[in-house]
C-alpha cells in the first residue's frame, strides 16, 4: 500500500511517520504505539478519543493522519508521568472519578485544553466542554467535582 | 469482629488501586494488549431477520489479498451451545452453534473472514456470495405467541441441559411462575382493583469500550485468549464446548474492562478467535464496531407487563398480579433467570398475602437479551412501583407514607424468595439488615418531600413535580455461585492476593483487597492484586448477580483469615525466641505487626515472613479458601426526583436526583457512590431516551451514538448521594451488594414525578417528549 510521510510534533518532539492513504490520526497513533488515545465508536460521538491539536481538543477518529502535517498534537502520554500525576489526573482519581477508566485519558485531554485556554473555567464551562466525552459508569458526578476542584484551585493561586 | 469505626482500612474511600494508571492512558485493555501483527477478524452479519442459508460460495473472498482463513458453518464444529456465562449446567437452552445454516436476527452471524487487515477483512465480506432462502420473520410479542407462528428455532439439536420447561415449536425458552395465598380471593376482598399494562423498551448497556477479543497459541499449542469478559472461567467452559476441545488447551485473562454492566457476561467473540488463531497459528484480534455492538451484541430484554392490584382503603394490599411476557430475541440465554430476578427481586419489597406471578420469555427474530445490570429487576420495578403510588393516590394517602406502611423490613421473609430459583427452587430467606425506612426519610428530607403539590395545584406552562420509588436488588446467587481466592505472604511483609473475580471497573479489585487488609491488620498499599485468570487463579463465577463484595468478598476474608492465624503462630515463636511468652489469643495482628495485646512485645510482618520463608521451620505463608453464599441479602435504596415538564412541548428536564442507599458496610464509600451514580444516570437515561427503533425488516435503526442517546455530562441533573450503613451479619464485615439496585429508580421515580407535575401517567418506556406530551393531551381531554 501507498504510504506518505508526514511530520508533525508529538508531545513536543518531532517526529515523522508514514501514514496510509485515508488513515485516521487515531490508528496512526496507536499502531505507533500511543495507545494512550482509547476509541469507542470511530465517528466522532464519545469523545474517548480526545487528543489536543493546536492547543485544541478534537477527536482523533476523525481527523484525517495527513492533516496534522507540521502541526502540534498532544496526547494523555504527556501528562503525569511516572507515579507524578497531572493535577487533572490527580483530581479525577482522588475524587474517584475513575471507575473503569476508559473514557478518562480523552476527559484528562478535553480539561487540559479548556484549561490551557481559560484556568477558571465555571461549573457550566465545564459541562459544556465535557459534553462530548461520554463516560457511561460515573454519572459524570465525581468528574464534574473533580475537574471543577481544580478550576477552583487555580482560583485560589491567583493563575 | 471490631465495629465499623474501630476499621482502618474497611468504610474508607482510598485510592482504587489502578485508577493513576487508568488516567495515564496505560496499555491496560484487551485492545492495547494485542501482538502487533495480530491478524483481523471481520464478520459478515445476516441482513436478514429470519433466513435459510441456501448456498454460500467462499471461493472468491477466500482469494482476496491478505485473506487467511474464511469460516462458516460447513468448516467448523457444529455443537450446540449457549453463549450466556452462567454456572454449569445452565439454565438455558444450547440454541447456538459457532456458525449455523439459518440466520435468525439482522446481525445473526453468517461468515467470517480472517485477514492481514481490517480492511482487506472488509473487502474479503463483501465478496462472499450468499442464497437466502427468506422465511417470515417474527417480531412482537403476539406473532410468537400465535399458533401457526414460524418456528425461530427448528434445528434439532437445541435441547436445555436442565429439566426446566422449553417448547422452541412455540417459541416459547422458558417459563416461570409462582403463587402464594389466593389471588382471586385477595382481588374480590378488596375496595379497589387495578388492572394495567405497561411496557419497556430494548435498550443497551453501551460499554465505552465495545466487545474485544485476541488469541494466540502459545509455545506448547495452547490457546491464550485476552479477551473483554466479565466471565473469564465460564468463557473458557463455553469455548471449550463450542470447539470441542478439552478446557485444559484454554486460558483465559481479563486485562483491565472499559465498562460490561451485564453485556460481557457472555462468551461472544471468543470462539471464532479461537479457533481462528488455533487453525493459522497466529494471534487474531477481533473487535466490534459501535454499530455491531448495538446489532449484534447483548441487550436488555423488553418486556410486556401485565399487573394488577386489589387495595384496601386503609392502604392494605390485598393482591398483586404479574404477568410478564419477556422478548429473549433469536437465543435465549438470559431467558429463565432474568423473568425469575423479575420477581424475586421486586415481589418481596411489599406485604402483599396474596400473589400471583407468571413469566413466559419467547424467541423473536430480533436483536438477543443478555444480562443488563438490574436484571429484569428494573424492567418490574416499572410497573410495581408506578402502582404504588396510583394506588397511594386513589386512597388519598402520601405515596411515601403508603409505601412506608406497607416495605418489607428486617426479620421478615417472603415466599418469593424460596419460589424463584435459577432453574430451580430459589433459597428461603429472611432479611438481615434492612435500613430503607432511614433511607427513605434520609431521601425525603434532601428532596423536600414536604413541599411537594398535587398536580391539580400546577398550572404553569413548565411544571415542577416530583417523585419517588424504592427498591430491594440482591446480593449473588445462593447455593450455585463460587468465588474463591488465595493470598500469599512475601519477604517484605507484603502480600499477593489473587482472585477470580472479575474487575470490570467497578474497583472490586481495590474492595476485595481492602477486605483483605483489615483483615490482615495491614494497609492497601501492601497488596498486590491478580485477578480472573484461568490458569493462575482460582475459580470465580465471574462479575455479575451483585455478588463480587458480598460472595468473592467473604472469600477474600476467609483466606485472609486463614493467614492470619499463620502468621499469628509465627510472630509466636519469634516471641516466643525473643523471650516472650504469649498465648495466641493474647496477640493481634496490627499495624504490620504481631502485637501483644499488652503492648509488651511486637515483631513486623517483614520478620515474620523471612522468618518463615528463610529462618527456622520454613514454610510459605499462605491459604486458599473458596466460599458459597446461602442467602442474598438485599441492599435496599429509596430514589427521590425532581423535574419539570414542559407541557406545551412534552420535553422532561430532571433537575435533581436523590438516591438514598443501604448496602450493608459500604466497603470503600467513594466506591459505592460512584457505583449509585453511574446506575442511576443509567436509569435515567433508560427512562427518557434509551430504545432501539427498528425498520419493517427488523433492523435496528439508530445503532450510534448520535440517535440511541445516552446521556452525557449536561444532561446529568444535580445528583445527591447518600450512604446509610447498616450491618449485614453474613456479609464481609456487614457489607452487601450496591451495583444494581441503584438502576431501577429512574423510570418509576420519573413516571411518578411527570404524574406529579401533569397528572399524565406513562406506561410505556422511554418517556420521549413525543409520548409524554401525547399523554399530557390525554389528561386535557
Ligand atoms: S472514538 Fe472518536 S469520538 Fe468515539
Ligand atoms: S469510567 Fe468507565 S466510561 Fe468513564
Amino acid at each position: 500500500m501507498t504510504t506518505r510521510k508526514i511530520s508533525f510534533t508529538l508531545n513536543g518532539e518531532h517526529k515523522e511517520f508514514d501514514v496510509l492513504p485515508n488513515e485516521r490520526l487515531l490508528s496512526l497513533l496507536r499502531r505507533n504505539g500511543f495507545k494512550g488515545t482509547k476509541y469507542g465508536c470511530l465517528e466522532g460521538a464519545c469523545g474517548t478519543c480526545t487528543v489536543i491539536l493546536d492547543g485544541k481538543a478534537v477527536n482523533s477518529c476523525l481527523v484525517f493522519a495527513f492533516q496534522v502535517n507540521g502541526r502540534s498534537v498532544q496526547t494523555v502520554e504527556s501528562l503525569g508521568i511516572g507515579e507524578k500525576l497531572h493535577e487533572i489526573q490527580e483530581a479525577l482519581v482522588s475524587e474517584g472519578a475513575v471507575q473503569c477508566g476508559y473514557c478518562t485519558p480523552g476527559i484528562v485531554l478535553s480539561a487540559k485544553a479548556m484549561f490551557d485556554e481559560n484556568p477558571t473555567p465555571t461549573v457550566d464551562e465545564i459541562k459544556v466542554q465535557i459534553d462530548g466525552n461520554l463516560c457511561r459508569c460515573t454519572g459524570y458526578e465525581k468528574i464534574l467535582v473533580a475537574i471543577d476542584k481544580v478550576s477552583k484551585s487555580h482560583n485560589q493561586g491567583g493563575k | 469482629m471490631k465495629p465499623v469505626t474501630k476499621m482502618t482500612v474497611v468504610n474508607k474511600p482510598l485510592r482504587k488501586i489502578d485508577s493513576s494508571a487508568l488516567s495515564q492512558g496505560k496499555k491496560l485493555y484487551t485492545g492495547d494488549l494485542a501482538p502487533e501483527h495480530s491478524l483481523y477478524v471481520k464478520m459478515l452479519w445476516s441482513p436478514h431477520a429470519h433466513a435459510n442459508i441456501k448456498k454460500i460460495d467462499i471461493s472468491k473472498a477466500e482469494k482476496m489479498p491478505g485473506v487467511k482463513l474464511v469460516l462458516y458453518h460447513e468448516n467448523v464444529p457444529r455443537i450446540p451451545h449457549c453463549t450466556a456465562g452462567q454456572g454449569y449446567p445452565e439454565p438455558s437452552p444450547y440454541d447456538t452453534f459457532m456458525f449455523d445454516k439459518k440466520v435468525r436476527f439482522v446481525g445473526d452471524r453468517v461468515a467470517a473472514v480472517v485477514a492481514e487487515t481490517p480492511d482487506q477483512a472488509e473487502e474479503a465480506i463483501k465478496a462472499i456470495e450468499v442464497e437466502y432462502e427468506i422465511l417470515k420473520p417474527v417480531f412482537t410479542y403476539d406473532e410468537a405467541l400465535a399458533d401457526n407462528a414460524p418456528i425461530i428455532h427448528d434445528e434439532p439439536e437445541a435441547f436445555v441441559p436442565i429439566p426446566i420447561p422449553y417448547e422452541p415449536k412455540k417459541n416459547i425458552v422458558a417459563k416461570v411462575g409462582m403463587k402464594a395465598g389466593d389471588f382471586e380471593k385477595g382481588m374480590k376482598e378488596a375496595d379497589f382493583t387495578f388492572d394495567e399494562l405497561y411496557e419497556t423498551p430494548y435498550a443497551q448497556h453501551c460499554p465505552i469500550e465495545g466487545y474485544i477479543s485476541w488469541a494466540q497459541i502459545d509455545p506448547y499449542g495452547r490457546i491464550f485468549i485476552t479477551t473483554s469478559t466479565q466471565v473469564p472461567f465460564h468463557t473458557r467452559r463455553i469455548v471449550a464446548r463450542t470447539l470441542g476441545i478439552p478446557v485444559q488447551k484454554i486460558r483465559v485473562i481479563k486485562p483491565r474492562i472499559g465498562g460490561g454492566f451485564g453485556c460481557k457476561q457472555e462468551m461472544l467473540l471468543e470462539d471464532i478467535v479461537a479457533i481462528a488463531a488455533y487453525r493459522l497459528n497466529k494471534p487474531v484480534l477481533w473487535a466490534l464496531t459501535r454499530d455491531e455492538v448495538f446489532r449484534s451484541g447483548r441487550t436488555r430484554h423488553p418486556m410486556r407487563l401485565r399487573i394488577r392490584y386489589g387495595l384496601k382503603k386503609d392502604g392494605t394490599i390485598t393482591a398483586i398480579g404479574l404477568d410478564i411476557i419477556n422478548n429473549t430475541g433469536a437465543y435465549g440465554g438470559h431467558g429463565l433467570t432474568v423473568m425469575s430476578c423479575a420477581g424475586s427481586k421486586v415481589l418481596p419489597l411489599y406485604h402483599v398475602n396474596n400473589i400471583h406471578f407468571n413469566a413466559i420469555s419467547i424467541y423473536t427474530n430480533l436483536p438477543v437479551g443478555g444480562a443488563y445490570r438490574g436484571f429484569g429487576a428494573t424492567q418490574a420495578y416499572f410497573p410495581v412501583e408506578t402502582m404504588i403510588d396510583v394506588m397511594a393516590d386513589k386512597i388519598g394517602m402520601d405515596p411515601m407514607e403508603f409505601r412506608k406502611k406497607n416495605h418489607i423490613r428486617s426479620g421478615e421473609g417472603h415466599p418469593a424468595f424460596e419460589a424463584l430459583g435459577e432453574g430451580k427452587p430459589g433459597t428461603p430467606m429472611t432479611i438481615g439488615s434492612c435500613a430503607l425506612a432511614e433511607c427513605i426519610d434520609k431521601g425525603a428530607k434532601e428532596i423536600d418531600w414536604s413541599k411537594r403539590l398535587p398536580h391539580t395545584e400546577k398550572t404553569s406552562r413548565f411544571r415542577r413535580g416530583i417523585g419517588m420509588s424504592i427498591h430491594m436488588q440482591g446480593s449473588s446467587v445462593p447455593e450455585i455461585d463460587m468465588g474463591s481466592a488465595s493470598i500469599k505472604m512475601n519477604d517484605d511483609g507484603s502480600f499477593n492476593l489473587l482472585v477470580g473475580a472479575t474487575d470490570l471497573g467497578t474497583g472490586s479489585d481495590t474492595v476485595l483487597a481492602q477486605i483483605a487488609a483489615e483483615e490482615l491488620g495491614t494497609t492497601l498499599d501492601k497488596f498486590i492484586v491478580y485477578s480472573s485468570d484461568t490458569d493462575m487463579t482460582p475459580f470465580d463465577v465471574g462479575a455479575y448477580a451483585s455478588s463480587t463484595t458480598y460472595l468473592s468478598g467473604e472469600a477474600v476474608r476467609k483466606t485472609a483469615e486463614k493467614v492470619r492465624q499463620q502468621i499469628l503462630k509465627v510472630g509466636q515463636e519469634i516471641l516466643q525466641k525473643q523471650g516472650f511468652s504469649k498465648k495466641i489469643e493474647e496477640l493481634d495482628l496490627h499495624d504490620a505487626h504481631v502485637i501483644s495485646l499488652d503492648g509488651s512485645c511486637k515483631v513486623a510482618f517483614g520478620d515474620i515472613a523471612n522468618y518463615s520463608l528463610y529462618e527456622n521451620n520454613q514454610f510459605q505463608i499462605g491459604a486458599i479458601e473458596s466460599h458459597i453464599t446461602h442467602k442474598s441479602p438485599p441492599p435496599f435504596t429509596a430514589h427521590f426526583v425532581e423535574l419539570e415538564v414542559d407541557i406545551e412541548t412534552g420535553h422532561v428536564k430532571v433537575l435533581k436526583y436523590v438516591a438514598a442507599v443501604d448496602c450493608g458496610t459500604a466497603i470503600n464509600p467513594q466506591l459505592c457512590e460512584g457505583q449509585t451514580e453511574g446506575g442511576l444516570l443509567n436509569g435515567i437515561s433508560y427512562a427518557l431516551t434509551e430504545e432501539y427503533r427498528f425498520d419493517e425488516e427488523g433492523k435496528m435503526t439508530n445503532a450510534n451514538f448520535m440517535t440511541y442517546n445516552i446521556f452525557s455530562m449536561r444532561d446529568k441533573p444535580e445528583i445527591k448521594t447518600i450512604l446509610v450503613p447498616s450491618y449485614e451479619e453474613t456479609g464481609p464485615f456487614g457489607a452487601k451488594s450496591v451495583s444494581e439496585v441503584c438502576i431501577n429508580g429512574g423510570m418509576p421515580a420519573i413516571a411518578n414525578a411527570i404524574y406529579n407535575a401533569t397528572g399524565a401517567r406513562l406506561k410505556k418506556a422511554p418517556f420521549t417528549q413525543e409520548r409524554v406530551w401525547r399523554a399530557i393531551q390525554e389528561v386535557k381531554k
